[in-house]
């Protein structure tokens, strides 16, 4: 119970470390999500639709990759943006943008195969149709992507819920600096290696809140959507 | 398109904020840990203009960090491997900074009957001829290579049920002393500062064998040209200042002094020193 109460203390105060916490973290996965979506969905659904040489390998791999530890994409990021890493002259390791690469590339296979496995189906549906039309490939992947929506949206959601939940890869990437690199994740770690188990556990309630609002919004804007479809 | 709009609607009120002037301190946990940094650096950064940003690991990790030129200033307390550092050309103009202490730490009831014994590796002795459980980081640290090397004095191999290297941070190493009843090395700043305690306690200091001097180390910018030297060469001269010593010997945690400053000998901020540390 004191934890709980720690909990709702730590909101009302409102600090203000902990909302440049909260917001860095927010601003960090969801922009990862975006990333990660904007490649992912047309692949995995071009994945679904199309057959191309290398399209069962591709597959395997891609769900295989669900299972990529965070501290392996940290650690090759960290690799890659090093000062002595290919990509070093950038000098981005250590900031949120190296968190938002490592977050991106930790996601995107979860949204790339819970797109396909959404757009399977969808698509033996509508195949003979679609053939029929003669619809251009854009607009086939528009047609399906869209009607398949609210399944692509669940795995979006489950990518989403893997980036705000990784400490691995952020704590690597990105240092875990304070007012700069601090997300809740990496504040809930730093916490229990202090030994306040408290307070890393009332972080962690804060932070599982966060997710439920999200997803609720989500769920919200989800069933309006489908509502305004069917009265259409 | 309209669940990017709602991401892009989410993202946006975020403000991205970061300092033109800073630079980057790799450093370790047990000076972050401690809070150190969080009373010293604003004291810094309001003089200078020039932030701060720290990323605390352990003190190999740390060093392998600025190997790679991915941070301008190191400090951290581990000699042979600050000196390797230097010599190997990728650091320049080591100072000495403050100290403190290691110590050990261990279950209340004593099972190990540390209590009393003065020099650190007699004590170690008697762990290992009780056999009771000890806490190695096993991390590359700069507490693991003082705990190696104290081993070595003691001529024991630690090898066996008793001895559980975890691989992990000071405080992973006393949340796990905790709970299962084990000793192990620590030092003195994350011991105070630690917040789980249980049935731990401090049952071995003092021995001059467990000196934990910290340095501070420059990249050096002929191997890495975009380090930022200036900023950081005007972090070091602060803290080897009169006003930055000063200020390391004013930080208390619960009280306790927790760092000697010791880059001046002639200032004699030593009279300021804990009695506890040698």
């Amino acid at each position: 119970m004191t934890i709980l109460g720690q909990a709702a203390e730590l909101v009302v105060s409102a600090d203000a470390e902990l909302i440049g916490i909260v917001g860095l973290s927010l601003r960090v996965s969801l922009t990862a999500t975006l990333i990660a979506s904007l490649l992912a969905i047309p692949l995995g659904a071009a994945l679904a639709i199309w057959q191309f040489p290398f399209r069962q390998i591709l597959i395997v791999i891609s769900t295989s990759l669900m299972a990529l530890p965070p501290v392996v994409v940290g650690l090759i990021i960290y690799l890659l943006l090093s000062r002595v890493g290919p990509l070093g002259h950038y000098g981005i390791l250590f900031t949120p943008t190296a968190m938002i690469i490592a977050q991106s590339v930790l996601i995107f296979p979860i949204v790339l195969a819970l797109t396909r496995e959404a757009i399977l189906p969808l698509n033996r549906d509508y195949k003979n149709l679609l053939d029929a039309w003669d619809v251009s490939p854009v607009q086939r992947l528009k047609t399906l992507i869209w009607d398949a929506r609210f399944a692509v949206v669940t795995g979006l959601l489950a990518g989403f819920g893997r980036a705000l939940a990784e400490v691995g890869a952020v704590i690597i990437v990105g240092g875990n600096i304070a007012g700069f690199t601090r997300v809740m994740t990496t504040t809930i770690a730093l916490e229990t290696s202090k030994g306040n188990l408290q307070l890393a556990l009332a972080l962690g309630i804060i932070l599982l809140s966060i997710a439920v609002l999200i997803n609720a919004v989500i769920h919200w804007i989800g069933s309006f959507g489908s509502k305004y479809q069917v009265t259409r | 398109m309209r669940f990017i709009l709602a991401f892009l609607i989410l993202i946006a009120p975020v403000s991205t904020y970061a300092e033109d002037r800073f630079i980057t301190l790799a450093s370790t946990t047990s000076t972050q840990n401690s809070g150190l940094y969080d009373y010293l650096l604003p004291i810094f950064t309001a003089k200078t203009g020039i932030g701060v940003r720290v990323i605390s690991v352990g003190t190999g990790q740390a060093i392998r960090i600025a190997q790679n030129g991915d941070a301008d200033v190191l400090l951290v307390h581990h000699r042979p491997s600050e000196d390797a550092f230097l010599a190997q050309g990728y650091g320049i103009e080591r100072r000495d900074v403050m100290y403190n202490d290691f110590v050990i730490i261990g279950p209340k009831d004593d099972p190990a009957k540390l209590a009393g014994i003065t020099r650190a590796s007699d004590g170690l002795k008697a762990i290992y001829d009780a056999q009771t459980l000890f806490i190695s980081r096993g991390d590359e640290s700069g507490t693991h290579k003082r705990e190696r090397a104290l081993w070595a004095d003691t001529g024991i191999v630690p090898t066996g049920d008793w001895y559980r290297e975890i691989g992990a941070g000071m405080g992973a190493a006393l949340n796990m002393a905790a709970s299962v009843e084990a000793y192990t090395l620590s030092d003195r700043g994350t011991w105070l500062s630690f917040g789980n305690k249980g049935d731990l306690a401090l049952l071995l200091s003092g021995d001059d064998a467990l000196f934990n001097p910290y340095g501070i180390i420059l990249v050096n910018p002929a191997k890495y040209p975009h380090v930022k030297i200036d900023m950081a060469r005007t972090f070091s001269d602060w803290m080897v200042s009169a006003e930055g010593q000063t200020a390391i010997g004013a930080f208390t945690l619960k009280k306790v002094q927790l760092f000697c400053p010791n880059a001046n000998p002639k200032l004699n901020l030593k009279t300021i020193c804990p009695t506890s540390v040698p």
